[in-house]
């Protein structure tokens, strides 16, 4: 046998996966959706992509499909529909193993058969390598190799250098606490040199202290590392603090995506707002070029919306500056007073609006105050609802089937002069009469005019709140119907609990409803 | 005072009546006699008749290897069948796991009977291969039944967490669920044996007829009441209580020892 050269080629030349430069796309996530069990829907066509070398988080609350967006750049489910690329291939449905990808689970999954080192050299045994010789003859010719015995060793080594568990190897799973288990968990992942770590709330299970200290060290390893680090968390601090980019998540759906710093200043909607920091949320109306009004009064602000455009106003705590009752744009009473440590967190009740103030001064309750707001300190965004809009039908009994429920409503408004006779039938104002039944129609419900009970029968649809959002003076809550899923938008000034299973009504002068087009023309 | 003296009472009366009759066995297999219940002197002729014996000898290793050749197959097929429910989807893994528990509960010589017309027709009755298929729908559920608690309490991402560092679904298997289930089949195994060493009516209703393990031969031996035609039984049936004894008091000691080092 001629002796063979050995020339290794680095393993990131492995495989055909296409090599990425940084800044990139690597990860491209095409009209994702993923459903589970053919109804609940976990992640609601998604697009997104991530560039080599980023560290990127997906921040939602429990149950915005985070973690499934996750699991499906992994690999350990398949979307429903939609594509996924890896530097522009499709790896779709291609199984984890065969993934540059590797993952540190929320709760480690240590193996506890294992041994530290056995547990971080695993991926290493498996993996293979191609090695190019050089025969007799003069020719190359590439061979796929396991790794060396002491290869394993050097990485496995230097994998737990990297987290700060030098002469671990030896130890036993158990024998670990939390924080220790952690940093094996991240040892095991980046020592197989993945191009992407994906990282499931790796600290929720840690001590505050601990996740601090862990915040630090991720970040400072994802810069020595230069590796894209797709990171998932509740937290919002977290993620702010961490992250290149944000991607925060509600219902399966991408909120907004941005730096922390455009997320925090620029929400893209109240939900944002309300998730990312404190935030003081009001109703407002455009009253002029950059002019919002909102708590009784006139401001000057940065955004440009159109002319009595409703719109969501967020002032941030911090912004607003305390004044002498007099001298404040707005004036109102100190409702109570909270030391935060570094601050104080003041309420101050203006007029029927509640105005949260973050101070490093202090005040006392029952003061009377004014506070200023300056144009840079308020974040004006498209309001999402400003009315209810639905499809529905007109019933034998002449009323309007919506929503997953039946409204009693004035079918009369559909036709102009119209009126109704003994039997039902509607009467035009030339005359003509007209059997409403079926009728196609919009239906049209402002967000003031629907109430809810407690009494569920007592509503013409019936629901569970699914979200409730603070809005200053009053909350906006959303009402789900369980067979189609439909939405009614309200406000209310009372309080009620997510969950609740409550009944809507809608006074039948409030359903404004309108000929569908084609019905018209018939 | 009274009240501790009627507590201890009442737990020796308890194991007398349960230990009893095998220390009566016992007692007995040290003595000549034919007939159960003769005292004829102290002596070990039994035990030298039945080391002596070569047909025991051979019903023995017969029992022995069956039992071992029943429990390794159950093992196989019960971890694989635990493994294939608990990984398919809720409608499909529920209704098969409570299939897979049915012959638990049924009654064992209803079990026998089917077998043997089932083997009847397909005319393999009697023979070693209905035997050891006997002995494996005897223990296979068995097997089931330990390994899937194993399986339940296994971090299920520990799988996903093999895969992810680039094992494929088999490796996964043997490297990770295979190791961390391990317990729940070496139980599973163990259970097997006992269950087949010291089965009867499935063995009486599916063995060939030149073939006897331990129970038939005894069975046969002893029909017609105390008046045993080979006493030497007596001594085997002493010594495998003895046997039992010490493998329980080993695994439990053993176990006991294991608690008190992880603390």
């Amino acid at each position: 046998m001629a002796e063979l050269k050995k020339a290794k080629k680095p393993p990131e030349a492995a495989g055909a996966l296409p090599t990425v430069k940084k800044d990139e796309k690597i990860i491209e996530m095409v009209g994702v959706s993923k459903v589970f069990d053919d109804e609940t829907v976990a992640v609601d066509n998604i697009d997104l992509y991530v560039r080599k070398g980023e560290f990127i988080t997906f921040l939602g609350p429990s149950g915005c499909g985070k973690t499934t967006t996750l699991r499906m750049i992994a690999g350990f489910d398949i979307p429903t529909s939609g594509k996924i690329l890896l530097g522009g291939r499709d790896i779709t449905d291609l199984p984890p193993n065969k993934r540059p990808i590797n993952t540190v689970f929320q709760r480690y999954a240590l193996f506890p058969h294992y041994n530290i080192y056995d547990n971080i050299a695993f991926g290493l045994k498996l993996k293979k390598i191609p090695v190019t010789y050089v025969n007799d003859k003069g020719e190359q010719y590439t061979k796929m190799q396991k790794l060396t015995r002491r290869e394993i060793d050097e990485k496995v080594k230097n994998a737990l250098a990297v987290v700060d568990l030098e002469g671990f190897e030896k130890r036993s799973v158990s024998t670990l606490s939390g924080g220790q288990q952690q940093r094996v968990a991240i040892a095991r992942a980046i020592v197989n040199e993945p191009e992407i770590l994906l990282l499931d709330e790796p600290l929720g299970a840690l001590d505050l202290k601990m996740r601090k200290e862990m915040q630090i060290e991720l970040k400072e390893m994802h810069r020595k590392l230069g590796i894209t680090f797709i990171y998932v968390t509740h937290d919002q601090e977290e993620a702010l603090t961490m992250s290149d980019t944000v991607v925060v998540m509600k219902d399966g759906q991408i909120q907004q995506i941005g730096t922390p710093t455009s997320i925090y200043n620029e929400p893209a909607n109240a939900f944002v707002a309300d998730f990312i920091g404190d935030s003081n949320l009001f109703n407002g109306t455009m009253v002029g070029d950059r002019t919002v009004r909102f708590c009784n009064r006139n401001f000057k602000c940065l955004d440009d919306f159109e002319i009595n455009e409703k719109v969501d106003v967020v002032v941030r705590p911090e912004d607003i500056r305390m004044k002498e009752a007099e001298d404040g744009m707005l004036k109102g009473e100190v409702v109570s007073v909270v030391f935060k440590g570094v601050h104080y967190e003041i309420t101050v009740m203006v007029g029927k609006t509640e105005v949260v103030v973050q101070s490093t001064e202090c005040r006392t309750v029952g003061e009377t105050i004014g506070l200023d707001i300056l144009p840079d300190g308020i974040h004006i965004m498209k309001k999402e609802f400003t009315v209810n809009k639905y499809d529905g039908y007109i019933t034998k009994r002449n009323t309007a089937a919506f929503g997953d429920g039946e409204f009693a409503c004035d079918v009369t408004q559909l036709y102009p002069g119209s009126h109704l006779d003994e039997e039902g039938y509607l009467i035009t104002a030339e005359g003509e009469q007209i059997d409403l039944t079926d009728t196609d129609v919009t239906v049209e419900v402002g967000l003031q005019n629907i109430e809810i009970t407690d009494n569920a029968e007592e509503g013409g649809a019936q629901g569970h709140i699914v979200s409730i959002i603070y809005k200053g003076d009053h909350y906006q809550v959303i009402v789900r119907t369980e067979e189609n899923e439909e939405d009614f938008v309200l406000d209310t000034e009372y309080l009620w609990n997510e969950n609740d299973y409550v009944g809507v009504k809608i006074a039948p002068e409030h359903i404004r409803l309108a000929l569908k087009q084609e019905t018209k023309q018939k | 005072m009274v009240k501790k003296i009627l507590s201890v009472a009442l737990c020796a009366a308890v194991l007398i009546f349960i230990y009893a009759p095998i220390l009566l066995l016992v007692v007995y297999s040290f003595t000549d006699a034919t007939v159960i219940g003769r005292w004829e002197g102290f002596s070990f002729g039994l035990y030298a008749q039945l080391f002596r014996s070569e047909e025991i000898m051979r019903i023995l290793l017969n029992t022995v290897v069956l039992a071992l050749a029943a429990a390794a197959l159950s093992t196989v097929l019960g971890t694989a069948g635990a493994i294939g429910i608990f990984y398919s989807k809720k409608k499909v893994g529920a209704p098969l796991k409570g299939i897979s528990q049915i012959p638990i509960i049924n009654a064992e010589i209803v079990t026998a009977i089917s077998l043997a017309l089932l083997f009847s027709f397909v005319a393999l009755y009697r023979t070693y291969f209905s035997l050891i298929i006997g002995h494996m729908v005897l223990c296979t559920p068995f097997v089931v039944l330990s390994v899937m608690p194993k399986l339940k309490q296994m971090d299920p991402n520990v799988y996903e967490a093999a895969l992810d560092l680039g094992a494929g679904p088999t490796k996964a298997l043997f490297k990770v669920v295979i190791p961390q289930t391990f317990s729940g089949i070496l139980s599973g195994f163990m259970l097997s044996v006992t269950l087949s060493l010291d089965d009867y009516i499935v063995t009486a209703f599916t063995k060939p007829r030149t073939f006897d393990t331990i129970s038939t031969y005894v069975y046969n031996a002893v029909k017609n009441g105390t008046n045993s035609s080979t006493p030497a039984l007596r001594a085997l049936s002493a010594l495998i209580f003895v046997v039992m004894i010490a493998a329980v008091l080993v695994v439990n000691l053993s176990a006991r020892k294991k608690k008190e080092a992880s603390r």
